[in-house]
């Protein structure tokens, strides 16, 4: 009999400093539970993300990118995360218009107090994204075989 | 080549139960550019300190990683640790392996294994790290408050009371505002001008406090500890040092027919005037629009009887020029202007009036002298609707305002409690949505209002008012009886909802200070920095916020000139290392990044480059000022060029973490 | 239209109130013309062409061109214009060194569409209504315009100037074109389906960065993949991070700068269908933030430099229609 052996994607979570990143600290303190898949880098601000930079993790071997910012309003800098929400808001539209899995990119706004809601995302994202696979249709894009 | 040492903390076993700490050690250890790496149960305490300190030293390390606990939590005690053992504090990088993985995995090979990722991520970064140093400003120990109200003016005198000097700008004659208006003032119901005016007059003898008044703000220039600012005194014609403020000029003026704004237009004024008796300063102004003299160059009776010899037709607008190390906003309020509520006869009868206008009619130095009477026929009232929410709490798309005025469920049962203490035989009903009382001894207020002076509240909205022989027909609904009333009513009083004042918007612009859709000024923080505005060096006090009453706008006064003090009090300030920087030779001077910048930290100047032929050539590029940039990086994603980056997270340092991670 | 344009090209030169002319200059073959830089009339007189394959949009040109001594004429069709009103609201152009002559324009012509057709050899093309007689070394032969149109042009979105020093011609209107249509046909396609449309399309590009050079919003000093230091430059092939990402991470620096001038799609040697990529960033910007044309009105931010309290979640995207 063959055993399958089970697909281990790669997550790369990009976390605000003041909200989501702290929420992320909470999950920890709380001690809630989310598969080891997922590794966060930490930003000042949900619009410090270059959209460049969830291609790049992508191109290097990522299987989903989620981008988590404090709540609309909330912004620590007022305005980042607005930013942050319209660029995204293209980018994820663009990236299913080129026929990559739309499940594959995440935004999602998790507060400080927001541990529960932080470690329930990663749950839900990872799932989603073992269930698609590895992403194979970027690295793919421009090489047809 | 960076020397980097990577030190990991076992937490005692709060990393070290779920996380094979030497097998992370080891494994950091073997990366390009570690020189040194170490475990220990403690890093953060001193002994652990001691080793990265140690380390540094006996290493010549550049750059150290260490894996612990949140970099929230000790990543200061960390970079002071680097600091004293003679490196720049920011070569140091936290490896978050408890909250984000010790902590939230059981199974410690998956564990150690994303442990050994985060360190990785974490060492590929501080391969890109560079020495930072915070700048650091000078301050100007010299504050503006735009706007004499009695925010300003309790701004300014707690300020000036610390020992720093205050302008206080204010658009008209005098400075009092709003409250200078006002009758009484609830729920004490002492009179606004006996606790106001003492504080006008403390403003004037103040020798820290100077007011520009008749003068506006013209441009803004420069960052908090440095603003430098443009003031317009507008000509009043009159020269403040020689006027004695004897009033002669204002009583023998022969242009008697303006109408006096003082007294909201319910009387007249002369063309020369001084708005009211306790004015400050206490100095005639001549209104342009209306003075015979500027008009057609005859007349002149004012400078006739000038004994002082004040009077100056020739009178231009000046300017002055002064830097400031703070800005406060205390621009505050206007109600809304009522011609658009034509269900409610504003525009059609003189007895349609609004609360302030009541103020002034109630006043002993309005127009009536203080005795309530009708502003069409001078008749005492015998029946008076009061409508609340006149323009508050409207569905969007209305002509009023969404959010709730706040101070008008107060006021008007003031106006109707006093009323019916004056004048006993006097009928007073008051329409409502909600009578919304949270203060101290606001309810009990209202409940006298009710309970004791008879007055009927009635829930519900007025549909209509029509002026018909003399009397005014409100028709109502009574939402909780759920009939309809007709009342034949002397007078009715509008509660107009308050907006910012029109100032507020052009000036928001000058400053780059963030306004919400209703032109009210954003704090920095809803809730934790409430009287500063998300730029640098501007403070917010008073209704310019969002709508308030006497007692709240008076602590938030004094609340802002605390903020304004601790700023004045420092000699430098030291801004955040990691700010935004632009490459000159990347540059386009698009000014894309200007414009998502909360902070205006962005301008531009024209810039002469030699080029690589030789030529130079003057290219327009964008430069970020350090003292005021707070590192969020909007404007390196904005940045079509990719020359604006940032320090502490550039575009190759977060990029290197991606590639550690995906590796 | 070309004698009209030549005189006033002539008029201006002559004149002394320019230096230099920037217009189309005839090739070898009378569909390769190029833009070129005329310096005087007899120039003018030899070599300036204006006709159906004068389809180059002038306006980046005039980013170097603003920072020579002198004032240089330039012939702007209508689309153009919108690049050049979005160039001089980035700042990139000296104002006061162009004189803007607005031209009409009646739509241009692709010579892949021609030469599908059979056509070879051309030697003229008259233009008559609708028709297009085409003269070639086989003989003559007669085609509908509007087989043979370019498609921006058969989908031309406006015919008004929207800035001009003065105007040859008459003044156009702003057009209902269906430029989305295509786009709209590609997001009813699945996923699968789109992936195997675009992988076939970006798979023949030889990144030879004829798009990046012609296009009017790429006018940045440096390029980014040009530059060492911007963490997405590499001259290695196939597997780079740049190599793959090239057309998205180039339609993302130019969203809400883009006007939709066609430039990429018409020199990509490869015929591949860039300016789909820029025209599904405009219409999202269309649908999610409100009618926006870049280049129309200089005082409006852009999309990306704006915002709305009230802005859809990304995740909103994929929620219609489903």
């Amino acid at each position: 009999m063959q055993i399958e052996e089970k697909f281990e994607p790669t997550i790369v979570a990009f976390c605000c400093n003041w909200c989501s990143y702290a929420g992320a600290d909470l999950s920890g303190t709380n001690r809630l539970q989310y598969p080891a898949n997922v590794k966060i880098i930490r930003v000042p601000c949900s619009c410090r993300v270059n959209p460049m930079f969830i291609l790049r993790a992508f191109q290097r071997g990522a299987d989903g990118v989620i981008l988590c910012g404090c709540h609309p309003g909330d912004c620590h800098y007022t305005t980042g995360n607005y930013y942050a929400r319209r660029r995204m808001t293209l980018l994820f539209s663009m990236l299913d218009f080129l026929g990559i899995e739309r499940e594959r990119t995440r935004v999602e706004w998790v507060s400080a107090a927001e541990g529960a809601k932080f470690a329930a995302t990663m749950n839900d994202f990872v799932a989603t994204v073992t269930r698609l696979g590895k992403n194979r249709r970027l690295e793919d894009l421009r090489c047809k075989k | 080549m960076q020397r980097i040492g990577v030190f990991v903390c076992w937490c005692g076993s709060n990393i070290a139960a779920t996380v094979d700490v030497k097998a992370v050690a080891e494994a950091l250890g073997k990366e390009p550019g570690v020189v040194y790496f170490e475990d220990y149960q403690y890093m953060c305490s001193e002994e652990g300190q001691n080793k990265i300190k140690n380390a540094i030293r006996d290493y010549k390390l550049t750059g150290a990683v260490i894996c612990s606990c949140s970099p929230r939590m000790h990543e200061n005690t960390f970079r002071k640790a680097a600091a004293a053992a003679g490196i720049n504090s920011f070569m140091v990088e936290i490896a978050n392996i408890r909250e984000q993985c010790s902590w939230i995995h059981k199974d410690k090979v998956s564990a150690t294994e994303k442990a050994i990722i985060l360190g990785r991520a974490a060492i590929a970064k501080v391969h890109l790290n560079a020495p930072l140093t915070a700048g650091e400003s000078p301050v100007v120990k010299r504050a503006l408050v735009i706007g004499g109200g009695i925010a300003g003016i309790q701004t300014a005198l707690d300020i000036a009371d610390a020992g720093f000097e205050v302008d206080i700008v204010e658009k008209k004659p005098t400075i009092g505002g709003k409250m200078s208006q006002i009758d009484k003032t609830f729920p004490t119901l002492d009179c606004a001008a006996c606790i106001l005016t003492p504080k006008m007059v403390d403003v004037a003898q103040n020798e820290k406090i100077r007011i520009f008044s008749y003068s506006e703000v013209d441009a803004v220039k420069g960052f908090v500890g440095n603003f430098k600012v443009s003031i317009r005194r507008k000509a009043r014609f009159v020269d403040e040092v020689k006027c004695t403020g004897c009033g002669l000029c204002t009583e023998k003026c022969p242009q008697k027919k303006v109408p006096n704004e003082f007294n909201l237009g319910l009387d007249q004024r002369r063309a020369i005037y001084i708005p009211f008796a306790q004015a400050v300063p206490k100095v005639a102004t001549i209104d342009a629009d209306y003075c015979t003299m500027l008009k057609t160059g005859k007349c002149g009776v004012c400078s006739k009887v000038c004994a002082a010899g004040a009077i100056d037709y020739k009178q231009k607008d000046t300017f002055v020029e002064e830097e400031y190390g703070a800005i406060v906003v205390a621009t505050g309020f206007n109600p809304i202007e009522l011609k658009k509520y034509d269900e409610f006869a504003y525009s059609q009868s003189p007895d349609v009036i609004t609360s302030l206008e009541f103020e002034r009619i109630t006043n002993a130095a309005g127009p009536t002298g203080g005795t309530l009477l009708r502003p069409s026929d001078g008749t005492h009232p015998k029946k008076i609707v009061f409508v609340q929410c006149v323009g508050s709490r409207e569905d969007g798309g209305g002509c009023g305002k969404t959010y709730c005025s706040k101070i008008c469920c107060m006021y008007t049962a003031k106006h109707a409690m006093l009323t019916r203490e004056k004048y006993p035989d006097t009928e007073v009903y008051v329409f409502y949505i909600d009578v919304r009382t949270p203060g101290k001894s606001f309810d009990e207020f209202y409940r006298r209002a009710v309970e004791e002076y008879g007055v009927h509240y009635v829930k519900g909205m007025v549909g209509k008012v029509s002026p018909e022989n003399g009397k005014l027909m409100v028709r109502a609904s009574d939402l909780i009886e759920g009939k309809q009333l007709n009342i034949d009513a002397d007078l009715v009083v509008l509660a107009a909802a308050i907006e910012p004042d029109q100032s507020a918007r052009p000036l928001a612009t000058m400053l780059t200070a963030s306004m919400d859709t209703n032109d009210f000024f954003t704090e920095a923080h809803p809730k934790l920095r409430p009287v500063e505005s998300p730029t640098a060096g501007i403070f917010l006090s008073g209704c310019c916020q969002g709508p308030k009453d006497i007692p709240e706008t008076v602590a938030q006064a004094s609340a802002c000139a605390a903020k304004v003090i601790g700023l004045l009090a420092k000699d430098k300030l030291t801004c955040n290392a990691c700010v935004a920087h632009s490459s000159e030779m990347l540059c386009n001077g698009c000014s894309t990044c200007e414009k998502v910048c909360p902070y205006g930290a962005i301008s531009y100047e024209e810039k002469e480059f030699r080029m690589p032929d030789r030529t130079t050539r003057v290219r327009r590029v964008a430069s970020v000022n350090p003292a005021v940039c707070q590192g969020c990086g909007a404007c390196t994603v904005a940045c079509p060029s990719g020359a604006m980056d940032l320090h502490g997270f550039s575009n190759r340092q977060i990029m290197a973490e991606v590639d550690a991670i995906c590796k | 239209m070309q004698k009209v344009i030549r005189e006033k090209a002539i008029e201006l030169l002559r004149s002394g109130k320019v230096d230099r002319v920037l217009g189309w200059k005839e090739g070898e073959f009378f569909y390769d013309q190029t833009p070129h830089l005329f310096l005087s009339p007899e120039e003018v007189e030899r070599t300036f062409v204006y006709n159906g394959f004068s389809g180059a949009n002038l306006s980046k040109y005039l980013v170097k061109e603003g920072l020579k001594e002198g004032v240089v004429a330039v012939f702007l069709k209508p689309c153009d214009t919108y690049s050049f009103s979005q160039l001089l609201k980035e700042h990139r152009i000296a104002r006061d060194k162009i004189w803007a002559v607005g031209i009409p324009c009646e739509g241009k012509l692709d010579i892949e569409l021609l030469r599908k057709m059979g056509i070879r050899g051309i030697k003229t093309i008259e233009e008559k209504g609708d028709e297009l007689l085409v003269s070639t070394i086989y003989g003559e032969k007669t085609v509908a315009k509007k087989d043979v149109l370019a498609e921006r042009c058969a989908n031309c979105k406006s015919r008004k100037h929207v800035l001009y020093d003065e105007l040859l011609g008459e003044e156009g209107e702003v057009l209902d074109s269906a430029r989305f249509d295509q786009i709209e046909k590609l997001e009813q396609m699945t996923s699968e389906e789109r992936f195997a449309f675009w992988q076939n399309e970006l798979s023949r590009c030889i990144r030879c960065n004829a798009c990046r050079n012609v296009c009017p919003a790429c006018t940045c000093e440096k390029c980014v993949f040009d530059n060492a230091d911007s963490g997405i430059a590499s001259k290695a092939p196939a597997s780079s991070f740049e190599e793959q990402n090239f057309h998205i991470i180039r339609a993302f620096h130019v969203v809400g700068r883009c006007t939709d001038c066609g430039e990429c799609s018409r020199v990509c040697p490869q015929g591949i269908p860039l300016h789909l990529i820029n025209r599904k960033f405009i219409k999202d910007i269309n649908a999610f933030y409100g009618a926006y044309q870049a280049g129309e009105n200089p005082d409006e931010r852009a999309p990306l430099t704006n915002y709305s309290t009230e802005d859809m979640e990304p995740g909103d995207v994929f929620k219609k229609g489903e």
